[in-house]
């Protein structure tokens, strides 16, 4: 109740700051538009449903990006842990486009795919797949040796050890992985939005981007809000029940 | 395949005349390599390093009888743990052979079961979870009989209490409990043990101390267990055999006739433990090689 309190306290000092710069009148409102407007650009966008549809375009090319992310990186990883030569391979191409900031794949995407929904989906699976590979390569290089060779003594072998003991040995790493991952395909979809204009849907980049060139403040630092807080909730949605049970089996630091 | 419960049943019944082989082998003699659990064949292993190659067991020849407590004694690098991994199938050795029940070891099997220093649970299961990792491997049992196995062995070394709890949350020695019920769970002959409780403190290992035994002879388990503990050994073992370093050799071998349950701080045990330390700086007669030691040997040696 306390922290609930100082945080709340310490928003609307933000708030408050915030309005009092806008009525003195240091910047023309046309750059630093006021608290109220925004409010009000919010309000009207999702009384008529654009921010709403904005939203779930957005949201369905991240997770569909995301999860395809996933499902490739997470063999990927496992196969750079296991052989030398794909380690040697797919190994050091992982690292090396996991350096490559994603919006770098935009110009490539375009040229492959044209201003579709698939260039859209290209660049948000490769700001996430590379990540993936490496936490789980990762994650599987420090499974304590230990556990394989009691794994051993018991009659586990092969792919049941896979399954039953390395991958969830390495399950903080996962988890780690995977949140990551997130954070990257999240920042490549809004760079791709923005940068390219897909007409099958507009995404919360895209709102971002018109409202630049309508020289519409409100409307940039509204969307940009709105960003903020579904990239919170779906962190909290997504990953604290994992990190829940990490704390729960595992006894690491409670997180959330 | 012989139903899990009616051999659990027989187990905790010795005095049924109609138990099994084993029971009527147990006073064989040492050298009867028929019936011998584990047999151990001029079994040399050299590990091959950068920095050269390390002779790390030779020669070694060794025969364990059915229900069998042998201690294996030595300092770190006398070869001691290099050959409980090879009766364990971890690892293979580079001449001669190994042979648990009289057949040739090739791999790790559910008939021996290992535990570490380390209790080398799994953190993602809960206790009972882990228990229940071995038994999912063996073959021939529904989802409720392996429930009950598990349970059955936590309330034997007693964890009843703590079936769902989560790793983390038990201590050094609960944990090491743990650890047994799951080498005990899948109902292994032959139970190695490679030093499991050199990292518990005094009181809890002596604790432990007992329950082995009790656990030894409730199941008539062959324990093979490895520590460089003397006065455990004396303790634990019905035979000790003590390992010379470079190379890894059995330098003595002593029978420890003393009545069970042993009491670790007894004076009988302390001799013992005396004599063995002796053989272990290599300050006994080096005639008294390869002769067993008996109760009274010792007692002239510690005259």
């Amino acid at each position: 109740m306390k922290r609930l309190l100082f945080a709340s306290l310490l928003f609307l000092a933000i708030l408050l700051l915030w309005q009092s710069v806008v009525s003195i009148g240091v910047w023309s409102p046309v750059l630093l538009p006021s608290p109220e407007s925004v409010l009000r650009y919010l309000y009207t966008s999702i009384t008529d449903g654009t921010l709403l549809e904005a939203s779930l375009v957005t949201m369905r090319r991240l997770l569909l990006g995301y999860c395809i992310g996933l499902v490739l990186g997470l063999p990927l990883g496992l196969l750079t842990a296991r052989f030398e030569i794909c380690e040697d391979t797919i190994g050091v191409i992982a690292l090396g486009l996991q350096t490559l900031p994603s919006v770098c794949w935009i110009p490539l995407a375009l040229l492959w795919f044209g201003q579709t929904e698939n260039a859209m989906l290209f660049v948000v699976i490769m700001g996430s797949v590379w990540s993936m590979a490496i936490a789980t390569d990762n994650g599987v290089r420090h499974v304590p040796p230990i556990y394989l060779r009691a794994a051993r003594t018991m009659g586990s072998r092969g792919l049941h050890t896979w399954f039953a003991v390395v991958l969830p040995a390495s399950l903080p790493f996962l988890v780690t992985g995977m949140k990551q991952s997130w954070a990257f395909a999240w920042r490549s979809l809004m760079a791709a939005e923005i940068y390219v204009t897909v007409l099958t849907g507009f995404g919360l980049g895209q709102l971002l981007h018109f409202g630049r060139e309508l020289n519409s403040m409100e409307q940039v630092i509204g969307v940009m809000i709105v960003i903020v807080l579904i990239g919170l909730s779906t962190d909290k949605i997504l990953f604290s029940p994992w990190e829940q049970f990490l704390h729960h089996r595992w006894g690491t630091a409670k997180t959330g | 395949m012989m139903n899990f419960w009616a051999e659990h049943f027989r187990r905790s019944h010795p005095e049924d005349p109609s138990l099994s082989l084993q029971e009527t082998s147990e006073r064989c003699r040492s050298d009867d390599t028929v019936h011998a659990k584990l047999v151990v064949e001029n079994v040399s292993k050299v590990f091959v390093t950068k920095r050269g190659n390390t002779e790390a067991l030779v020669g070694i020849s060794l025969v364990v009888q059915p229900a069998e407590f042998v201690c294996l004694v030595g300092r770190s690098g006398s070869g001691k743990s290099t050959l409980l991994n090879l009766i364990a199938g971890l690892e293979k050795p580079g001449q001669g052979r190994v042979l648990a029940d009289g057949k040739p070891v090739t791999g790790p099997g559910a008939d021996r079961m290992m535990m570490f220093q380390e209790p080398a649970l799994f953190p993602w299961l809960d206790v009972i979870g882990n228990v229940l990792f071995g038994l999912k491997l063996k073959s021939g049992l529904t989802r409720t009989e392996r429930r009950e196995v598990a349970e059955f062995y936590l309330r034997s070394v007693g964890l009843e209490k703590f079936v769902h709890s989560n790793i983390h949350e038990l201590s050094g020695g609960m944990k090491q409990r743990v650890a047994l019920a799951r080498a005990l769970a899948p109902n292994p002959k032959v139970l190695l043990m490679d030093e499991p409780f050199a990292a518990l403190d005094a009181l809890t290992r002596e604790q432990f101390y007992d329950d082995i035994q009790r656990i030894w002879r409730e199941y008539k388990k062959t324990i093979v267990l490895v520590t460089h503990n003397v006065r455990e050994a004396a303790c634990l073992g019905e035979r000790v055999l003590v390992f010379s370093k470079h190379p890894g050799r059995i330098a003595h071998e002593f029978i420890v006739g003393l009545q069970r349950p042993r009491d670790i701080n007894s004076v009988a045990v302390a001799n013992y433990a005396t004599v063995i330390t002796r053989a272990l700086k290599g300050a006994l007669d080096p005639e008294l090689r390869g002769k067993p030691l008996g109760a009274d040997e010792v007692a002239a040696l510690t005259a």
